[in-house]
């Protein structure tokens, strides 16, 4: 290291600040403090920026909510009233009401195709998660790879066939085609592997054997309950994403038999002049999810800081 | 499993024989299950993923004919066509420059927002849960959300703007700005989600690295940038990969952001899975569309790679201590790391500008 050839910024804490307390404005010189204290809880400042960062998360749906508590015509007020308006629930029952949203059949679509893809995902992922990480059989190590391996494939690269198949089979419109495809993960799998694996000793294995179980008894008595925790979370997961998926489900579905983004989007385009009404569908159309974050949105939290690579 | 339970008691022939076939089906029960059950995956990965994924390839070398539902090979003519078509290169353009925009502000922002999460702050979950709010909202939903707020006429945003006497954006109609806008409902819907694995990345880094740090007298910026971020490198790597993938994907947000899908009237904002749609199922030319999805993925692939290599040196070479184990790092506290501390954050000052 060429520690000689540059004179050295002064490096005790104390001196610099007083150093840059000597030169710069105050202001400066509390924030360098600021930073420099290292024990105990955070001032004042971290609350403040954490407060700001939530605020900004947080306006969109307060917007949405704006907008579509009041009428087409306000949007263009630039003297709008932040306080919201009376009009939430006509907008709302505007989208309701509309044929051409079909919006209960909408959130019927969404309801069942998430759930069912998520108990399928967690169910075989389990089962595929149990095998690579409890069982021995030939050509484990490279089939996992191979399922590590199929993550990278984009959806797009699928749907031209996949859409070809589909209405070869005169699938194209109904819910099953978005099911389908979607019963595994490649993620789940390997999710599952990963947590089995950490968690459930070989001797626990060893001993249902013992006892006589076979195989499948095994996985049920002792690989299921151990499992649960990152079972629930990849359920959340899986449902969340199936809930929210738009591109393959916007192509393969009938207008007619949507599912809740399909249904936005045809919103939009049946009432780009009014956004009161749009507005109000999607926040109609986010409200189940919140009401799911709001009942397991900490098990979230757990389970994408638990999936996390480590440093 | 095939272990005799009695062996004091004298087995009947009739229940040697039940052992002996008891003994077959737990062999084959041994041998096949684990096969049994990674099956689905594959079966339906075989229908739904690899079939395809071969499919469109040979899709891609013909002209598709929907109604017969066949094609004639033409080669590598749909290809070349795709890359003559000055649309694909404005796709191309746009999906970069919008991936380049949300990807790097909301990386820093998520490793920001991370480091303000570590500190021993008060009432932890109710923080964790608010960044992630936004990750439930679907991207339609956002993209609705936020094309009504950037609004070239009556848009929030420019409603602000013009309150402190700057001139509108036109948020749809210049390509960079509606790119910015587009960005921003990514940033906005992914920051909250990448904070927490990053945060989950800093509190795996050892305690005493930083004490040690600490002792030597280095100061939280500089322990942020010499021992938090070349820590995070694998994690970054992970969340820059991911973000990239998904990126170069973005579809609901471009499509939702006016109300034709079309990706604007002189395609400012047309992404190449926008136009890939536009292609099959608008123009239904399934060959060119197939062709697209192929040019797609070669090019994830590609900047994948790119990313990987990239990622690793700049964060690797920004002169932080590697993989430092307890040992190294408590040998060289006292001696020689007072100067090697300073050494290194001054290596990253310069870095930084």
């Amino acid at each position: 290291m060429s520690l000689t050839t540059e004179p050295l910024v002064p490096s005790d804490p104390v001196t610099e600040a007083q150093h840059i307390e000597s030169e710069k404005p105050v202001q400066e010189a509390r924030k360098k403090r600021w930073w420099r204290a290292s024990v105990g809880r955070p001032g004042w400042v971290t609350y403040a920026l954490l407060a700001a960062a939530l605020l900004g998360f947080l306006f969109p749906f307060y917007w949405s909510f704006l907008i579509g508590s009041k009428d087409a015509y306000a949007i263009r007020d630039p003297h709008m009233s932040w306080i919201p308006g009376s009009n939430f629930f006509s907008n709302a029952a505007a989208v309701v009401n509309d044929p051409a949203v079909n919006f209960w059949k909408a959130l019927w679509n969404s309801i069942y195709s998430s759930a069912l893809i998520a108990a399928s995902v967690v169910l075989f992922s389990t089962l595929a998660g149990w095998a690579f990480a409890k069982l021995r059989f030939g050509g484990s190590k490279v089939l996992l790879v191979f399922v590590i391996g199929t993550m990278a494939v984009p959806t797009q690269l699928g749907v031209v066939p996949l859409y070809i198949l589909f209405s070869d089979l005169g699938w194209t419109g109904s819910v099953g085609a978005i099911i389908v495809p979607a019963l595994t993960s490649a993620f789940g799998v390997f999710w599952m592997t990963q947590y089995i694996q950490q968690t459930v000793p070989d001797e626990l294995v060893e001993a249902a054997r013992m006892d006589g179980a076979n195989s499948i008894r095994t996985f049920w008595t002792v690989g299921m309950p151990a499992a649960r925790p990152a079972a629930a979370m990849l359920g959340l997961f899986t449902f969340v994403t199936a809930w929210n998926n738009f591109f393959w489900p916007f192509i393969v579905l009938d207008r007619q038999d949507p599912t809740l983004p399909v249904a936005l989007s045809l919103l939009q385009s049946n009432y780009f002049v009014d956004y009161s009404i749009v507005l109000a569908g999607v926040l109609l159309a986010t409200i189940p999810l919140l009401l799911l974050f709001a009942v397991a949105g900490r098990q979230l939290v757990t389970g994408i800081m638990a999936g996390a690579v480590k440093g | 499993m095939t272990k005799q339970k009695n062996p004091g008691a004298t087995p009947s022939a009739e229940e040697i024989k039940r052992i002996g076939f008891q003994e077959k089906v737990g062999k084959w029960d041994v041998k096949f299950s684990p096969y049994l059950y990674i099956s689905p995956f594959f079966i339906i990965f075989a229908i739904t993923g690899l079939f395809p994924l071969v499919y469109t390839a040979v899709v891609s070398f013909m002209d598709w004919d929907m109604v017969r539902g066949t094609g004639t090979f033409i080669g590598f003519e749909q290809y070349a066509y795709v890359l003559a078509q000055p649309k694909f290169w404005l796709a191309l353009r746009n999906t970069f420059s919008i991936f380049l925009l949300s990807t790097v502000p909301q990386t820093i922002l998520a490793v920001v927002l991370a480091a303000i999460l570590n500190q021993n702050i008060r009432a932890k979950t109710f923080w964790r849960m608010g960044v992630l709010v936004p990750y439930v909202m679907a991207p339609v939903a956002v993209a609705l959300i936020f094309s009504n707020m950037f609004g070239d006429k009556y848009g929030l945003v420019n409603n602000l703007l013009s309150n402190i006497g700057i001139e509108a954006i036109a948020w749809h109609a210049s390509p960079f700005w509606s790119h910015v806008a587009i960005a921003s409902m990514v940033t906005f819907r992914w920051t909250g989600y990448n904070t927490l694995i990053l945060l989950a990345a800093m509190q795996a880094i050892p305690e005493d690295l930083y004490e040690a740090a600490t002792v030597d007298g280095a100061g939280k910026v500089r322990q942020f940038f010499s021992i938090t971020i070349p820590s995070l490198k694998p994690t970054l790597i992970f969340v820059i990969i991911t973000s990239t993938i998904g990126g170069l994907q973005i579809f609901d947000e471009p499509r939702m952001y006016d109300q034709f899908g079309q990706g604007g009237p002189d395609s400012q904002w047309l992404t190449i899975s926008v136009y890939l749609y536009n292609t099959g199922w608008g123009e239904w030319d399934f060959g060119l569309a197939a062709a697209l999805a192929w040019i797609l993925f070669i090019i994830i692939l590609v900047i994948g790679v790119i990313n990987l290599v990239v990622t690793r040196t700049v964060v690797a070479d920004t002169g932080g201590p590697k993989k430092p184990s307890r040992k190294q790092r408590k040998a060289a506290s006292k001696a020689s790391s007072k100067a090697a501390v300073t050494q290194m954050s001054k290596e990253h000052e310069g870095a930084l500008q």
